[in-house]
């Protein structure tokens, strides 16, 4: 458990990074940028402004480290503020809105291909250079390949022209959502494609990374000694080898998860998919920096709380985790 | 019961085939190996004395080839000799542990380390043997206890073990199946000397209780002129000399064997000058002609390139599966006869009975 | 770009191979680095020599609206864009522009991690805590969200900005595992020994610590380049960047707001991200040829071995080639006399138990 403990201690420093760069960042930004903000949105209550102000740092309200307080106060009672282009609306109703969007269809989509790919590497290091080895090429072009380019491209083809599926959207936009069979059905429908895209596109990457940790695994003496006792192939392989080479996979899979999140965000843009990602970019392109900041973290702390989940996967998984400290 | 050796290893030949050529690992050798014998193959790193053991049990991996000879098999349980050379996979699955068993080098990299120790043994239990669990579990215990490894272990991970403790596992392992043969790849050299005599007094123990043969492979002779039965000398692939452990010790009939011998100092008898034997061993991918052994042996001459390599009998000793591969010296350091008064001793039924130690 | 990092060779498998090799052993290089360097090489070449070949200036307009969404033809080889510019032109300057912005943050932020990973790994004690603890809170805080947040507080989205921040989140990778392979390094024989003849520990880090981990540094700097050229194009695609430049990443955006495939002018949009691909591809070909030199089960692996014309797998028993042999009948099977086994040995069932 010291393990697992010392995991937490260090998701509450990264955690704290993350706050503490929010805090920072808006008062370290050259020009005066409340004066464009507030030009740009003109219709403001006062007491908008005020808020501006006090986030960004203008003006007056006591001291730094009295702000940083306050901050962090806020944070924690999810107070996140009031939207500014979407006045008067809370943040925290904004992100309430897209979060369940964006957890379902990247959750599912990601753990998917990692099941795929991972089950598609073990057999590929298993029988390496076999028939297997031969796409690998190929699966080198789709891991490079932008995943909006691949995602654009099968919206033309299979959206636009062949009509299979929708444009995009998260829903029919005749729909009111709501927990009715109409409205489940069309949400489905239009999150296939988008699921599509992010299997295809992530799938290759984590076979590759399967199948090399299975290789070096394979070679281990251990392997070697379960073939000498005349285990049966399928146990070899399972217990013997795949298990051991799952643990660096799950750990590659934690550090992947930031970028699991960038993926999501090109995604829902190029699907105009209602989620996190579709609100972030939108708030960068008005200036919108109180949604900024609380998207910014809502994702690192769902990150950090994935990365958590993973370790105790990891610990569950592999016994010399437990005994040891570092991490 | 099956009269004969429980291992017949004839011109077994092993090379791994790699782009720059075939490197013959093993060249054209012949052992036997007799029930409840212990055997020791004793030879420096590279001699392919683990090839030779791994290979006939055709565990070694690509690109390691098998380009010769014979490996049959033949047990208590088996009604006849099976050549494992030409055994299917199958087969081989079950020839594996409950015939064969290995007990490895490196306990550590050896054991699974996501498995505990009760699992580990249990995996080698049900492959082979169909007996309900509880036996299983049961079997397991007595096995621990066996190696004197205490119960509350069972559920212990090889991380959380010291390295005796995992090599009895290992030991405890190999049993699990109750096999004919026990190959054991240098067992106790990762291990201290307090430690090394403690497992192999067990493994002395085991063997008369439970009557397997021990096929030993280490680099220190000194450690199977107490433990075995009889020992083989390998160089560069191919054997040297093969003997008791006392005609080993006493009438070494190989340059090789005396240069081994004297390598180590012993406890007894009086003071003299530890000498190694200078230079290293031939490549083996253009292995030279004759014998390997020729430029590092003090008796070598020109008509050594010429010798056939064929183990032949040493004229001074009356046993006649005391065998050479050094037609031109005899134990002591003199120079033998002419060679049309050697018999061929691969061909005579002695050796296939075994010697009388 | 969604790739996942690759996991970089393992620093305990290198740590025993003998690094210091000349890399100018082109052809000891496993099949994949030479294609992945080829590929490379070609748009290398066209980043440098393309802008002075390109047949018209990349925001040259013709004022023929005629000549605006024109298909590929012999005046404009890959067509035109929505302003009539020549899709070309702008392809191999972007080119240009990308591989520079990626090979700049590549050089930026692997010297920085090798300077980060090394001194974290001498220092050893609180300092490396320190240090090991900042590169690890840069790698789990998700990249594209801070860097948006980033470059979304910065009035200019300049290529200079990119660069910086970009080298200032990609150094965390490399050198965390550049930490590990120099403490795997550090504990082994020869330095100990370089340390006792007196050896000052600047010449020990410079001569033989370094020079060990060649393979590894070149895989961290061909994976930053590859993550360099995909988030800064998705970035740009995202339209956080210098959108009046020409990259790839812009010719993107420009093309999608446009609406240049639903347009049917695919020669717009298809090329520059063909063009992130092949460089991708190739970058990811090199890192895996890179791999493969460093750890030799990799590279054993990389090669089938055929045996008799049958290829082997690890899983086979070792094979038997004797060319011309005759197979002895009946000696090839195992036969349990079920009969004589007693009732203490348990008996052999013929399939065993498999769990």
């Amino acid at each position: 458990m010291y393990f697992l403990l010392r995991r937490l201690g260090f998701y509450a420093v990264a955690a704290w990074v993350a706050l503490t760069i929010n805090f920072f960042l808006p008062r370290a930004m050259p020009g005066n940028a409340v004066q464009s903000i507030m030009s740009k949105f003109p219709n403001l209550q006062p007491s908008a402004y005020h808020a501006l102000e006090a986030m960004l740092g203008v003006g007056h309200p006591g001291s730094l480290w009295h702000q940083y307080v306050a901050y962090l106060g806020d944070v924690f009672t999810l107070n996140f503020g009031t939207d500014l282009a979407q006045y008067p609306a809370k943040v925290s109703t904004l992100l309430g809105q897209t979060i369940p969007w964006t957890l379902t269809l990247v959750g599912t989509a990601t753990v998917i291909a990692f099941f795929v790919g991972t089950g598609l590497g073990i057999v590929a290091g298993w029988r390496h250079g076999g028939g297997l080895d031969r796409v690998l090429p190929g699966l080198m072009f789709f891991q490079a390949v932008p995943y909006f380019f691949l995602a654009l491209i099968l919206i033309e083809l299979l959206a636009a022209r062949a009509h299979i599926f929708p444009l995009g959207q998260g829903y029919d936009g005749g729909l009111i959502p709501g927990w009715n069979s109409a409205f489940i059905g069309s949400a489905i429908y239009h999150s296939i494609l988008p699921a599509f895209t992010i299997v295809i596109t992530t799938t290759a990457g984590w076979m590759l990374q399967m199948r090399n940790v299975m290789i070096t695994t394979v070679g281990e003496d251990y392997v070697v000694a379960a073939q000498a006792k005349g285990l049966s192939s399928r146990r070899v392989v399972y217990t013997y080898a795949a298990r051991n080479a799952l643990l660096p996979q799950l750990q590659g899979f934690g550090l992947a998860l930031g970028f699991v999140v960038s993926g999501a965000i090109v995604m829902e843009i190029v699907f105009s998919y209602p989620g996190i990602g579709l609100l972030l970019v939108g708030a960068v392109t008005s200036n919108d920096y109180p949604l900024m900041q609380a998207i910014f973290l809502v994702i690192t702390f769902a990150v950090l709380l994935a990365n958590l989940f993973v370790d105790f996967i990891i610990v569950a998984f592999d016994p010399r985790a437990r005994t040891r400290g570092a991490a | 019961m099956n009269a004969g050796p429980v291992l017949d290893i004839r011109d077994l030949s092993v090379a791994y085939r790699t782009p720059g050529g075939d490197v013959k690992a093993v060249s054209n050798v012949s052992l036997a190996l007799q029930p409840g014998e212990i055997v020791g193959l004793v030879g420096e790193s590279g001699s392919g004395k683990s090839t030779l053991a791994y290979g006939a049990c055709r565990l070694l991996r690509a690109p390691a080839v098998i380009t010769g000879g014979s490996v049959r098999y033949q047990g208590r349980r088996t009604s006849g000799p099976a050549d494992i050379l030409q055994m299917g996979q199958e087969d081989l699955r079950k020839l594996r542990w409950r015939e064969i068993a290995i007990v490895f080098q490196s306990a550590m990299n050896a054991l699974n380390p996501v498995l505990n120790v009760r699992d580990q043994i249990l995996d080698g239990i049900h492959a082979h043997l169909r007996i309900s669990r509880a036996e299983a579990e049961a079997k397991v215990e007595s096995l621990l206890d066996l190696v004197g490894i205490p119960r509350s272990r069972l559920r212990a991970y090889p991380h959380e073990l010291s390295g005796g403790m995992r090599q009895r596992i290992m030991i405890a392992m190999a049993l699990a199946a109750d096999p004919e043969i026990v190959i054991m790849d240098e067992p106790t050299t990762a291990l201290d000397v307090v430690v090394q005599r403690d497992i192999l007094g067990q493994i002395l123990e085991l063997k008369e209780g439970l009557g397997f043969a021990i096929l030993f492979i280490t680099h220190d002779l000194s450690l199977l002129l107490e433990l075995a039965d009889r020992i083989a000398v390998m160089y560069a692939g191919q054997l040297m000399e093969l003997g008791t452990s006392a005609e080993i010790q006493h009438e070494p009939a190989h340059p090789y064997t005396t240069g081994l011998l004297n390598s180590f100092p012993s406890l007894h008898g009086p003071r003299r000058e530890l000498a190694g034997i200078p230079g290293t061993p031939p490549d083996l991918r253009r292995p030279p002609p004759g014998c390997p052994f020729l430029p590092r042996c003090t008796f070598g001459t020109d008509a050594c390139k010429e010798v056939d390599m064929q183990l032949v009998h040493v004229e001074t000793s009356p046993d006649l599966a005391h065998v050479t591969a050094c037609p031109f010296v005899l134990p002591g350091g003199e120079p033998a006869g002419p060679a049309a008064t050697r018999k061929q001793a691969a061909d005579t039924p002695a050796l296939r009975e075994g010697s009388s130690a | 770009m969604t790739a996942a990092p690759q996991i970089v060779v393992d620093p305990a498998a290198l740590a025993d191979e003998p690094q210091v090799r000349k890399l100018g052993q082109w052809s000891r290089l496993p099949v994949k680095a030479k294609a992945g360097a080829i590929l490379l090489g070609l748009f290398v070449l066209a980043g440098v020599i393309g802008p002075m070949v390109a047949p018209y200036s990349p925001d040259y307009q013709s004022t023929n609206p005629a000549l605006a969404l024109h298909a590929p033809d012999g005046q404009f080889l890959l067509g035109t864009t929505q302003s009539g510019q020549d899709v070309l032109s702008q392809l191999l300057t972007g080119i240009r522009m990308t591989l520079e912005l990626a090979l700049l943050v590549g050089v930026i932020a692997t010297v920085l991690s090798v300077v980060v990973g090394v001194t974290s790994a001498f220092l050893g004690g609180l300092r490396d805590e320190a240090m090991s603890l900042i590169s690890n809170v840069f790698l789990v805080i998700p990249q594209l969200p801070l860097l948006i947040l980033l470059l979304g507080y910065l009035p200019q989205k300049g290529q200079t900005a990119t660069i910086l921040v970009l080298s200032l989140l990609g150094w965390a990778w490399g050198a965390r595992v550049i930490r590990a392979q120099t403490l795997a390094i550090r504990s082994r024989d020869f330095v100990a020994a370089a340390r006792e003849t007196g050896e000052s520990t600047w010449r020990i880090i410079a001569v033989e610590i370094v020079p060990n981990q060649v393979s590894l540094i070149a895989a961290s700097f061909v994976n930053t380049v590859l993550y360099a050229i995909g988030t800064s194009v998705a970035l740009a695609f995202l339209g956080l960047a210098d959108l009046s430049s020409w990259s790839l990443g812009t010719m993107l955006y420009w093309s999608q707001s446009a609406q240049a495939l639903q347009l049917g002018a695919w020669w717009w949009f298809v090329p520059p991200g063909l063009a992130v691909a092949l460089m991708g591809t190739g970058l990811v070909l090199l890192n895996t040829g890179i791999d493969e030199f460093g750890n030799p089960r990799l590279r054993d692996a990389a090669r089938a071995v055929r045996i008799g014309g049958r290829r082997q797998y690890p899983a086979d028993p070792t094979p038997v080639w004797q060319p011309g042999a005759q197979p002895r009948s009946g000696l090839g099977r195992l036969v349990h006399s079920f009969s004589r086994a007693s009732l203490a040995d348990h008996g052999t069932a013929a399939g065993g138990r498999t769990s």
